[in-house]
């Protein structure tokens, strides 16, 4: 019985060690973001080197940090929540601890079509008032919106008609449509300078087409389509280089390939063909390869022919003497 | 079915070319009728309008042949003259090679044409001259492409190879099921 009682109170004090943690210089707690800073110098040779040891001491480590920081969480005021039956609440402090951001900042979008005009011509803001005095009601009313100066429909009781206009015009609808007009054209303004922006956002950086000694067989396949391109005929007449594809870029860039309909224009098709055939006549050089090698090879009969000739005639003692001599 | 592009007629044109030379004229721009080429699963066919309105509405599936094949397309998008284009290249050939009665037979079993067998040669074909090869009695076994000059199978031996060999009726009979 009382080594029983030895194995429990020794499990007792263990457990109470293990709950006190000694620490050189007191954590610093950030209670609202679960935050607990250690500054105590780690002890230095244990941590070098990658092993079981090193493992043995980080996992200590954590844990007497954790268990800090759960003692201080305890200490705060809590609740039940939903009840007498409900679990244990506590309530955590404002997060003093500025966490950095999760992802990187906005860049800044490109200016718009009319903030690149204003830049150019000087033209800045001028700040609006927001109330109007609106000269019919006498008093001041909001530039836009509810009860707007100058917006009631009552007002619009009369529509002149102006002086170059055709008479027979309705005028209520034609201010109508020009507001319609107007909206319309300034959405559409506003979508495409967001579509600006967004593509402008998406690019991707374009390869330099300047020669770096760092360009890559695409790269260079690349530039070299661009300089293809870059004549006033947009490369209509450049020749080929000479291991370059036969076929032209196609307009469509490399999406759905597009042919002549099948039964159009038979006489057009045919004067295509035909002037095509003359374009390859025209360049056909004269084919003197043949022809030199002909007369190369008839030379060479006719000087056979003579060579042979005045051996004949050589035949006899002198030519005999001639060729002796002549070895 | 649809017409050629600009690439693949050039490519058509340039091949026929070396057999028939300029004459290529007289194939499209016929007297007789509006004559046009029509590429099909990679084969070129050379049909009349008129053929060409009736076979436009067949579904593409089924439509097997049309008029005279030419040739066909490679993978690599090479031309390649098949022998039911002879009936066209015959008449208006110009350079044109004969064959002995004893050698016509090895001819239309796809060998080539030794200069044994060789009966008349036009004058002045170049090396690797497209050809067009004729019986004695002027009848048109094939085409194919000469390995010598003129000049040059007048001095070379009788064993050697004079007319490369690249297509001949006897595949009407040899290859029946592949040709179109």
């Amino acid at each position: 019985v009382e080594e029983v009682l030895a194995v429990a109170e020794e499990q007792e004090a263990e457990k109470r060690r293990s709950v006190t943690v000694e620490k050189e210089l007191e954590l610093e707690f950030d209670l609202g973001n679960l935050l607990a800073l250690d500054r105590n110098p780690p002890p230095a040779a244990g941590l070098r080197g990658a092993g079981p040891r090193r493992e043995a001491l980080l996992r200590a480590l954590a844990r007497d940090n954790t268990q800090l920081l759960v003692a201080r969480l305890w200490e705060l005021p809590a609740e039940r929540a939903g009840g007498a039956g409900g679990p244990l609440v506590a309530q955590l402090p404002e997060p003093a601890f500025r966490l950095p951001r999760e992802k990187p900042p906005p860049r800044p979008r490109p200016p718009t079509r009319w903030e690149q005009f204003a830049r150019l011509k000087g033209i800045r803001r001028r700040k609006r008032t927001s109330l109007v005095w609106d000269e019919q009601a006498k008093e001041w009313r909001r530039r836009w919106g509810y009860r707007r100066a100058g917006g009631d429909p009552a007002r619009a009781w009369l529509a002149e008609v102006p002086a170059g206009a055709d008479p027979e015009e309705d005028q209520f609808a034609r201010l109508r449509r020009e507001k319609r007009e107007r909206v319309a054209r300034n959405e559409l303004n506003r979508l495409r300078n967001l579509a600006r922006a967004h593509r402008a956002a998406t690019a991707v950086p374009a390869a330099p087409l300047h020669p770096t000694g760092h360009q890559s067989r695409e790269e260079l396949s690349h530039v070299a389509r661009v300089a293809r391109v870059s004549t006033a005929s947009l490369g209509r007449f450049q020749p080929r280089l000479p291991k370059e594809s036969a076929e032209p870029p196609s307009r469509s860039g490399g999406r759905k390939r597009r042919f002549e309909p099948l039964l159009g224009n038979l006489s057009a098709e045919r004067s295509r063909q035909l002037e095509l055939l003359r374009d390859m006549g025209s360049k056909k050089p004269v084919l003197d390869i043949t022809r030199a090698v002909n007369k190369q090879l008839r030379q060479e009969e006719a000087e056979a022919a003579a060579a042979k000739g005045k051996k004949q005639s050589q035949r006899g003692k002198r030519g005999r003497r001639q060729q002796r001599a002549g070895r | 079915m649809r017409p050629l592009t600009e690439a693949e007629t050039r490519a058509v044109f340039e091949k026929l070319g070396r057999y028939i030379g300029e004459n290529i004229q007289l194939l499209v721009d016929r007297p007789d009728g509006t004559y046009c080429f029509r590429l099909h699963r990679d084969r070129v066919f050379y049909l009349s309008e008129k053929l060409l309105k009736a076979a436009a509405s067949i579904p593409r599936a089924g439509l097997v042949s049309l008029g005279t094949c030419f040739g066909k397309f490679t993978k690599t998008q090479k031309f390649r003259l098949s022998v039911t284009a002879l009936d066209f290249l015959a008449p208006y050939a110009k350079y044109k090679v004969w064959v002995k009665p004893g050698s016509e037979q090895s001819f239309l079993y796809g060998n080539h044409v030794l200069k044994s067998g060789l009966g008349r040669i036009t004058e002045n074909t170049a090396q690797y001259q497209g050809v067009v090869v004729y019986s004695m009695a002027d009848v048109p076994l094939g085409f194919g492409v000469a390995a010598k000059s003129t000049q040059e199978c007048r001095k070379v031996d009788p064993m050697a190879i004079v007319v490369f060999h690249q297509a001949d009726i006897g595949e009407y009979v040899r290859s029946e099921d592949t040709l179109t």
